[in-house]
């Protein structure tokens, strides 16, 4: 609040403590004078050596009974000591209690570190206050229905990524979760792992194919996937809103107070991400880039004034997809499909073999030709009109599509956990990536160490599998 | 529509059915007599009671909490009863002196930077009430009188204002208008009120020692003073001042407002300094060591979000936190309390003594915490053993637009803020009590006490 000259800080305090030793008189003689204003001089000086006001000190010694404490000895609790200019005279000689002014102790208890006791009752806290802001300011809904959350996944590098922060996101909805987890060659231990960490109550279903290279391929597999998953639904009865997750997108929190709103089909926009590894600095794709001015492509129905539905919006051929990739070791993301699953909802009973209230407009899961005629649930409905657009006609974005993948062969460690702990990091030979690593003058001599430290279990399957076709490796057998 | 208690909100919600309970218990007990007609009319009295008291609580409910749309609050009542709304338009006059513009134009032409800083109520106060409702041009009729010197503007190159002229400049405009008008004389200022809002109020000095030495001016010995400071039993702090919030630029806040469904994340917040090492090296004065302590205390705590840093989101964090710390600094008050008032976050007032604005009308126990210098170690003991449904009905408290608005002073003002409460303090104030009338003749400020230097001219 104010930042003082330190001469003249000193000034006044000087003033103030010699004021008490001599008299303030307006006529003394010029020799007196004098004389005090050398004292005065003599003792800034000395003040300025030592770094704090010694009149205090002089003071405080002459007068003062009590043990004298340094400014550095802060590490033990004690009761503040107070130091006055004048002790005689406390300035605020009131009716108790006051507070003296002055200098204080510095109080520190003697363990100043978080207790976790009270970190969880601060975690409690704000976890109250948080479920209060959010009753408050969400709309009300009196019958939250639960959500059945459909996934298709296969083992690779990027799975535990990519499913743990579905899975977190998921574990932070506040309404009850069917998690479908669709698993293609089969259901593998890992993702089971990976999945009971959750809590959430988990279907976790294996699909006899595996998952092919090409992007094209994936898609319609993924396709298939999701309607084995939704035959699940129909034949378990389960009730709720069905939604299609893929464990690379990213979900905001409100899609999912969105999608209570939907009565039989709804759909939100989806905003595609591509993942680039163009060069920017290159100047074509930077300019490309500039007049684009940052805006990502969406897809997701459109309506018109009256807030009916009207249309489709697909951004997929805007010059901002700088994808292009057909297999996954491609540089640059795929373009999405058609039409992703990823932004529409449904109503279980849609499904169900007999509903009330079904609404004529609605297929039979099976009637589709899934095999060719797969890109949307769309497929499911003879009239589109039907669809509901959600999230204010899905002009706000709640979900966004992102397509990343290690290349396939990656290699990784099971479980993302190396043990033993590595030993010296040589650059790998054996892995597939098209342009090698340069030589480096080192890696003569550690080629003939890596046969000696082949204990890591990779290198032994390496050897193995080394002209084989690069396949995943984590795959285990299931155990059931 | 009677004044239901404010303990809390479910109070408002008139049991409708215990109420019709006891209505139909006295008709049973009533229709032991029974007559055809009594019956009837007992019946009748019945079902207007049922119809009462399901009318009334839903005009409670829409008189006292909103919509689920936004927060629901709570109506806030002081020790003055529940007198945040109250319009002072026609409960009390103001005429405001024609000074020369060297005690106030004048100076804020030399530096426009008064009008943004913490001190600028003063400013603020004086065109309020050149434009007010109870801005009276006839002194015969005015209950208060208010003369507008901007004392807080001497301003050094860091904009912090110097107090050495400002005793000079009181008294000399206290000099004209005693001169001028008849209506100092009359009352030597009991009902004559001034803005003196720097550090010590009319100590007229940013040092707690020299201002303590000081003493307020002798000249404002009988005036009422609105200051923000507020600490009692100090001298700086009459009997009977008001006590205002520091200024806060009210559009700077608004522009930094963040979603209300935001989720506070932020257990404890606070950005500042913890030792000034510029005016005090050896630490200990600045802020008593209560801030220091703080920071030695919880600096690697993961609950406190605190550190000296000056960040762009300041405004933001703030509305994402629970609680944010106000301690003292080199005088108790601070605008970090304005802020957490009107960011809805919890304010921790750690500053002995302390009076806080408006505190006759605004019951700030059951909206702040407040945490002594010497339980400072023990902040987190203290926050976390706080039941959440306290903490829930501060914030509810905290919503309430009337508590945010008596904090600020907008331009032009609105009803219910600052400027206001001033005047309905003011107007609580009233009327004048005998003594305030001196009989003729009678002289009780001494115009030549105070240190030499405050006597010359300005």
């Amino acid at each position: 609040m104010k930042f003082l000259a330190m001469p003249q800080s000193h000034a006044d305090g000087q003033s103030g403590a010699l004021r008490g030793l001599s008299p303030a008189d307006s006529s003394k003689s010029p020799a007196a004078t004098i004389f005090w204003l050398a004292v005065h001089a003599v003792c800034c000086l000395g003040s300025l050596v030592l770094g704090f006001r010694f009149s205090r000190l002089f003071v405080f010694l002459l007068y003062s009974t009590s043990p004298m404490l340094r400014a550095t000895d802060k590490t033990t609790t004690y009761d503040p000591i107070v130091l006055l200019s004048d002790p005689s005279q406390s300035p605020v000689n009131q009716s108790t209690p006051h507070v003296a002014v002055g200098r204080h102790g510095i109080q520190v208890r003697p363990w100043p570190h978080p207790e976790p006791v009270e970190v969880m009752k601060a975690h409690q806290i704000i976890e109250r206050v948080q479920r209060e802001q959010r009753a408050q300011f969400t709309a009300k809904n009196p019958n939250p229905r639960s959500l059945i959350v459909i996934t298709p996944t296969y083992v690779r590098a990027f799975q535990a990524m990519h499913l743990t922060a579905l899975m977190h996101s998921l574990m932070l909805v506040p309404y009850k979760v069917v998690w479908i987890v669709v698993e293609a060659g089969g259901v593998t231990s890992e993702t089971a792992l990976l999945i009971k960490r959750s809590g959430l109550r988990t279907v976790h279903v294996g699909f006899k194919q595996e998952m092919p290279e090409a992007w094209e391929d994936r898609h319609s597999l993924e396709a298939k996937m999701r309607v084995h998953a939704l035959r699940i639904v129909r034949d378990k009865n389960l009730d709720g809103i069905v939604m299609f997750a893929d464990d690379s997108n990213i979900h905001s929190m409100e899609l999912f107070d969105e999608v209570q709103a939907v009565k039989w089909i709804g759909a939100v926009s989806l905003g595609i991400l591509p993942h680039s590894t163009v060069d920017e600095s290159d100047q074509a794709v930077s300019k490309v880039m500039d007049e684009s001015n940052s805006l990502i492509p969406i897809q997701g129905p459109v309506c018109d004034s009256a807030n009916q539905f009207k249309g489709w919006r697909t951004d997929n051929g805007s010059p901002n997809m700088l994808g292009g990739a057909t297999h996954v070791d491609d540089r640059g993301s795929p373009l999405p499909g058609k039409l992703e699953w990823a932004g529409f909802a449904l109503n279980s009973r849609m499904l169900w073999k007999h509903a009330e209230g079904k609404p004529g407009w609605v297929r039979d899961l099976d009637s589709p030709n899934w095999d060719n005629d797969v890109d949307s649930p769309m497929s499911l409905l003879k009239d589109i009109s039907a669809l509901e657009p959600l999230g204010n006609c899905s002009r706000r974005l709640m979900v966004w599509r992102l397509r990343v993948e290690a290349r396939p062969g990656t290699e990784f460690p099971k479980g993302w956990l190396i043990d033993p702990p590595l030993g010296i990091p040589a650059p790998s030979k054996r892995t597939p990536w098209p342009d090698a690593f340069p030589k480096l003058p080192f890696t003569e001599n550690a080629s003939s160490d890596e046969e000696e430290i082949n204990q890591h279990p990779t290198e032994n399957r390496r050897h193995e599998t080394e002209t084989a076709k690069p396949q995943l490796l984590r795959r285990e057998p299931v155990e059931n | 529509m009677t004044d239901f208690p404010t303990s809390s909100s479910s109070s408002f919600d008139v049991d409708p059915v215990s109420s019709s309970a006891i209505l139909a218990k006295n008709i049973r007990v009533g229709s032991s007599s029974c007559s055809p007609l009594l019956i009837m009319k007992m019946w009748a009295f019945f079902f207007v009671g049922l119809l009462c008291t399901h009318l009334s609580p839903v005009s409670a409910r829409i008189g006292a909490s909103d919509s689920s749309r936004t927060q629901p609050t709570e109506r806030i009542s002081g020790s003055a009863g529940d007198v945040l709304e109250d319009d002072p338009v026609g409960r009390l006059k103001v005429f405001v002196y024609e000074l020369p513009s060297k005690y106030n134009k004048k100076i804020l032409q030399k530096d426009p930077r008064c009008l943004n800083h913490m001190f600028a109520a003063e400013i603020y106060m004086h065109r309020f009430l050149l434009s007010s409702a109870v801005r009276t041009l006839n002194p015969e009729e005015a209950d208060w009188f208010y003369t507008p010197v901007y004392t807080t503007c001497d301003l050094t190159p860091n904009g912090l204002p110097l107090p050495f002229k400002s005793p000079r400049m009181m008294r000399s405009a206290i000099q004209l208008i005693s001169s001028n008008w008849p209506y100092w004389n009359r009352t030597e200022g009991a009902d004559h009120f001034f803005l003196v809002p720097h550090d010590f109020g009319a100590c007229f000095h940013y040092q707690e020692e020299k201002a303590i030495e000081r003493g307020i001016l002798p000249l404002l010995q009988r005036a009422t003073l609105v200051q923000t400071f507020g600490q009692r039993y100090h001298v700086c702090l009459k009997d009977g001042s008001i006590t205002i919030p520091p200024y806060a630029p009210p559009q700077k806040m608004q522009a930094h407002l963040i979603p209300e469904k935001t989720p506070r994340s932020i257990f404890v917040y606070f950005r500042g300094l913890f030792y000034d090492v510029g005016n005090d090296p050896e630490g200990g004065y600045y802020a008593r060591g209560a801030r220091a302590a703080v920071w030695e205390n919880f600096k690697d705590n993961p609950l406190f979000d605190i550190s000296t840093e000056h960040p762009s989101t300041y405004y933001e964090d703030m509305q994402r936190a629970v609680f944010c710390l106000c301690p003292l600094g080199w005088a108790p008050w601070s605008p970090r309390l304005v802020e957490a008032v009107i960011f809805g976050c919890i304010p921790v007032i750690i500053a002995d003594d302390i009076v806080l604005p408006f505190a006759d009308a605004i019951p700030w126990e059951e909206i702040g915490v407040f945490v002594d210098e010497k339980d400072v170690p023990n902040l987190d003991t203290i926050l976390t053993s706080i039941p959440p449904e306290v903490i829930l009905r501060k914030q509810r408290l905290l919503a309430n637009p009337s508590m945010k608005q008596a904090m600020l002073f907008p331009q032009p003002a609105q009803p219910g803020d600052a400027f206001h409460q001033v005047l309905n303090g003011l107007a609580r104030k009233l009327p004048h009590g005998r003594s305030v009338h001196l009989k003729q003749g009678q002289k009780i400020l001494n115009w030549t006490a105070g240190p030499v230097g405050d006597l010359k001219p300005w």
